[in-house]
């Protein structure tokens, strides 16, 4: 043992500095941890203990023009689960399955969202009942995990009396979280899925809030949370619509369920749409928070299709209704006159080449002039007009008027009607095969038939321009300035003397005299449209009053047999906006 | 020696000692303040107990005198071996090594950790041999008792197993051969089977390692028998360390393997690391406060009052409280180095720095493992970590160290050096 003074000096000195650069070496790696890295550190620790809750915002109420309510929210319950991973979801929903109903397909759904946001809660229920939640919330210790919000759950006062133009709700879908219009939107959230809901998506989805949960290493919630304050969901403001829900009930009750196509009504002159109604329709609560299996099964298998909007995506040909189209484009070309009688006289069919072409009254409806013609919907007097204007000529008209587009009504998913288009020459070669055609298609053209097809909305459209001063107005369901296009450039005379033949229509001279009513004077024109099957659609445009008119109403029944059918549901629709016939007996639910 | 002289108590290391047990209290209350209210919020008082015992204890140990204390030297090593052996058979474990024997339980109480009186022991009967000799070992052959003392109940601990403690044994035995004098290429020499065992993972790094082993020994010319046995030592534990690897417990690999990429596993054995590095990081330069840890509040930071009770200091009272926790360890240190370097005799220095190399081990492990810079090794902090055998043990070294500063000469005022 070596304890000269002198080694215990040294070593007691080489100790020393082992010690001090020991001490150093730590006070260093702790300067850099809490003092120059404390930022990141900060932050972990917050993320750590600090548990965001996205809380929805409530959707916009949708109001009609009297500010009665088409679409409100409810208050509704969600359940949610926090997981690391899907093993511990699955565990998580397997255990609660044992104290609530949850069905495999829920299970599935709930892991196909976490796979979208794992850091998101995951919806397991997206609108629980108040039973489930109770269950639930005797077991809350249980489930450190999982998440029972009061969130907002849209409801529709009327149900399938909007269903036609409000859409419903539904969670976004998995095609959906990929279009640039989603951008930001996550799994589990509820959004527009048809008709209004769907088209002012943006302005109703309003913003979703953050609520902050202090939580402990196993997620149990401590507190909310001081140290960050929560950020409010920022709800969509209120949506006013041009809708007369005392209407579109009265529409709704006068197809019931013995009628079946659709219905608009609306202002002609800002192109305000009054109702909307699609028959069968569907229930869009139903959808709310999921929709029932068997509720989804029984729309897609009836064969009158409800979910299929008959006014703005049935297209059909138009038939009698587009004898107004005719005449006017054979008025604007100047080849006919108002009171110009045709060569051949109507004996209940016409031959032209080698084809006999019938009119719909066998008896024939002998010599008219166009007003005439109208009134009685003579289809030998449109042959004849059709000739003389020529396939290309009611073609260009045709597309003048807008038969070529879209209504541009504020829904998604409008058709586009079927009407040929200018290089005439082409698209029939193209359609028929050269040679196969020939220059009596402009007779089927004449009389709605043939290459034609419209919507409910878009034969609206056209009849308000008769209606006024020949400008179509763009069909609305929301309130905005009238965008309206000047498509007949005819004198504002002429344009009486048609409305004053389309009042000839519902008169004991026309063809629905039947519909008329005492005390209002409607004009319109009905449409008896061939399907290939025995029984034929119905059509009516019309408006009313005649002389300034406040409401116009288009209708088509499928399998209506004849116009005037379809003229009784319009005028009966007039009827009562004008408050010139009573309530029908609304059947609600 | 005149027994009857009236000692001078130390009242620097009294001081020092107190204020980092003080401290230490003051943590381990801190550590007891969660959210949800565990069993650690009571284990303070306990603490408290176990602080007035080993106080009591030290101060009857700085009442008697050195040469008695060398005298009850070799009887307590063997105490402590033998309880030492007899947790391999009824050992029971705790805390982040549930998995270990190194407690002594009687009827489910746990009264102990025999390792923690072994420390001491070992480092007094290391003083004993070591002391005897007039000049510094030269050779190998000269340290075969000394390393034998270390051995038996090093091996005993490994057994249990309890890498910690094993690598705070391992710190004592070069420690106080540095200080009995060893030269740097012996200690190296005896250290290399050791440096084999790690650098045994890599063929080629071993490969050069053992190049500069075989320049050292023909230099150094240690006896022809020791050179050889140096030479087979480190191809036997650089061969034999892979399989030692498979013989390691599961959790004693993923610590391991977790303290080289605390990421790789982040809900399991790395979650500790980072969670305490998290609270430590999030605590800056004043903390979060005193009980206000949130890291520690919520349960995400794991044994909070024993192994990791040093995170709980760097985020409530950051980095000023550290340092100042450090600044005392450092303080202690230096005036233990300073109590070894002016003892009366031999045994008492070397005893003191035993004791001091002991601590120095412990701070160094346990408040490296809190940043990730030393594996996680359960080893706890002195004066800190809540534990009964510990801080008696703790503060019985205190009062060995009293005696030997009284009886050291000049009372060793503190000058620096």
């Amino acid at each position: 043992m070596s304890f000269h003074p002198n080694d215990i000096a040294r070593r007691t000195r080489l100790s020393s500095i082992a010690l001090a650069v020991g001490f150093i070496a730590l006070l260093t790696a702790f300067f850099r941890a809490q003092v120059l890295d404390n930022a990141k550190y900060a932050m972990q620790s917050e993320e750590n203990r600090l548990r965001s809750i996205p809380v929805p915002a409530p959707r916009g109420i949708i109001y009609d023009l009297r500010g009665d309510i088409i679409a409100e929210n409810l208050p509704g319950y969600s359940v949610s689960i926090l997981s690391p991973r899907v093993d511990s979801l699955r565990a998580t929903l397997g255990r609660l399955s044992a104290i609530i109903p949850i069905t495999p397909r829920e299970i599935e759904n709930a892991v196909r969202r976490f796979r979208r946001a794992p850091n998101r809660p995951t919806v397991v229920l997206a609108d629980a009942s108040i039973d489930v939640v109770s269950v639930l919330e005797e077991h809350r210790l249980d489930y450190p995990q999982m998440i029972i919000q009061s969130v907002p759950k849209r409801y529709y006062p009327d149900g399938p009396l909007v269903g036609s133009f409000v859409g419903y709700t539904g969670e976004i879908t998995e095609a959906e979280l990929n279009l640039p219009k989603y951008a930001g939107y996550k799994p589990g959230q509820q959004v527009g899925k048809g008709g209004l809901e769907k088209e002012y998506e943006a302005i109703l989805h309003g913003k979703e809030g953050v609520k902050f949960d202090e939580v402990d290493a196993r997620g149990r919630p401590v507190r909310t949370s001081s140290m960050r304050a929560d950020i409010a969901p920022v709800s969509a403001p209120p949506m006013k619509t041009n809708i007369d829900m005392k209407l579109q009930k009265q529409v709704a009750a006068i197809f019931s369920d013995t009628l079946f196509g659709g219905a608009i009504a609306m202002d002609p002159k800002t192109g305000a749409v009054l109702a909307l109604y699609s028959n069968p329709t569907f229930d869009p609560n139903r959808f709310t928070g999921g929709i029932p299996v068997d509720y989804w099964k029984e729309l897609n298998s009836d064969p009158k299709k409800p979910l299929f909007n008959k006014v703005i995506q049935g297209t059909y040909p138009p038939a009698s209704t587009f004898k107004l189209a005719t005449a006017t484009i054979a008025l604007q070309n100047k080849l006919v006159r108002l009171d110009e009688h045709m060569p051949i006289s109507c004996g209940g069919g016409m031959q032209y080449g080698r084809r006999y072409f019938r009119c719909w009254e066998k008896r024939g409806h002998g010599s008219l002039n166009l007003q005439g013609a109208i009134e009685k919907s003579c289809d030998v007097y449109f042959y004849q007009l059709g000739i003389r204007l020529g396939v290309a000529n009611m073609v260009a008209g045709g597309i003048g008027l807008g038969m070529r587009e879209k209504s541009g009504i504020d829904l998604p998913n409008e058709y586009s009607p079927v009407f040929p288009y200018k290089d005439v020459k082409e698209y029939y070669n193209r359609k028929y095969g050269a040679g196969n055609w020939s220059a009596s298609e402009a007779l089927n053209l004449s009389i709605g038939q043939g290459n034609n097809s419209q919507t409910v909305a878009n034969m609206a459209k056209f009849y308000s321009a008769l209606a006024t001063d020949g400008r179509t107005a763009r069909p609305y369901l929301v309130n905005r300035p009238p965008e309206r296009k000047q498509v007949l450039n005819l004198p504002q005379e002429q344009l009486l003397h048609i409305r004053e033949a389309l009042a000839g229509v519902v008169s004991s001279r026309g063809t629905a005299g039947g519909s008329a009513i005492q005390g209002l004077v409607i004009a319109g024109k009905t449409g008896t449209a061939q399907n290939g099957t025995p029984i034929d659609h119905a059509w009516f445009v019309g408006f009313a009053p005649a002389d300034d008119p406040k409401i116009l109403v288009a209708v088509f029944l499928e399998f209506g047999h004849h116009g005037w059918s379809a003229a009784r549901v319009a005028s009966r629709i007039m009827g009562f906006y004008t408050g010139k016939l009573p309530a029908e007996v609304v059947v609600t639910e | 020696m005149n027994l009857a002289r009236r000692i001078v108590p130390d009242f620097q290391l009294l001081t020092i000692a107190g204020l980092l047990s003080l401290y230490g209290v003051a943590m381990v209350y801190s550590a007891g303040q969660t959210d949800t209210p565990t069993a650690v919020a009571g284990v303070y008082k306990s603490q408290i107990l176990w602080l007035g015992l080993g106080m009591l204890g030290a101060y009857f140990i700085s009442r008697s005198s050195v040469r008695f204390i060398e005298w009850m030297t070799w009887p307590f090593y063997f105490l402590s071996v033998a309880l030492l052996a007899l947790t391999l058979v009824i050992g029971t474990g705790a805390g982040t090594a549930a998995g270990t024997k190194s407690w002594i339980a009687i009827g489910g109480v746990r009264l102990g950790q025999p390792s923690e009186l072994a420390k001491l022991t070992v480092v007094l009967a290391l003083a004993s041999l070591l002391s005897k000799r007039r000049d510094a070992p030269k050779s190998l052959m000269d340290l075969w008792k000394p390393a034998l003392t270390v051995l038996v109940p090093w091996v005993i601990i490994m057994l249990q197993p309890d890498l910690g403690t094993g690598i705070v044994f391992i710190g004592i035995f070069f420690g106080m051969l540095y200080w009995a004098g060893v030269s740097w290429p012996l200690l190296l020499l005896l250290g290399s089977p050791a440096v084999s065992l790690i650098l045994s993972f890599s063929t080629g790094v071993w490969g050069a390692w053992f190049l500069v082993l075989l320049a050292l020994v023909l230099w150094y010319k240690p006896y022809l028998i020791e050179g050889i046995v140096l030479v087979v030592m480190n191809i036997v534990t650089g061969v034999v360390a892979p399989l030692m690897w498979e013989k390691l417990a599961p959790y004693q690999q993923k610590r391991l393997l977790v303290f080289l990429d605390p990421s790789a596993d982040a809900r399991g054995s790395g979650y500790h690391v980072i969670q305490s590095k998290v609270a430590i990081g999030s605590g800056g330069w004043f903390g979060k406060g005193f009980t206000m840890g949130t890291q520690k509040r919520l349960a995400f930071l794991p044994e909070q009052h024993t192994d990791f009770i040093f995170s709980v200091v760097g985020e409530e009272l950051g980095f000023i409280g550290v340092t100042v926790a450090l600044i005392l360890f450092l303080m202690l240190f230096l005036r233990i180095t300073k109590i070894a370097s002016r003892a009366n005799d031999s045994f008492s220095s070397l005893a003191a720095f035993g004791l001091m190399a002991s601590w120095f081990v412990h701070v160094l492990v346990n408040v490296g493992m809190t940043l990730n810079l030393m594996p996680i090794t359960g080893i706890p902090l002195p004066f800190f970590s809540y534990g009964g055998s510990f801080m008696l043990a703790s503060w019985l070294a205190i009062g060995v160290l009293m005696r030997i500063a009284g009886e050291g000469r000049g009372r060793a005022v503190f000058t620096g050096s």
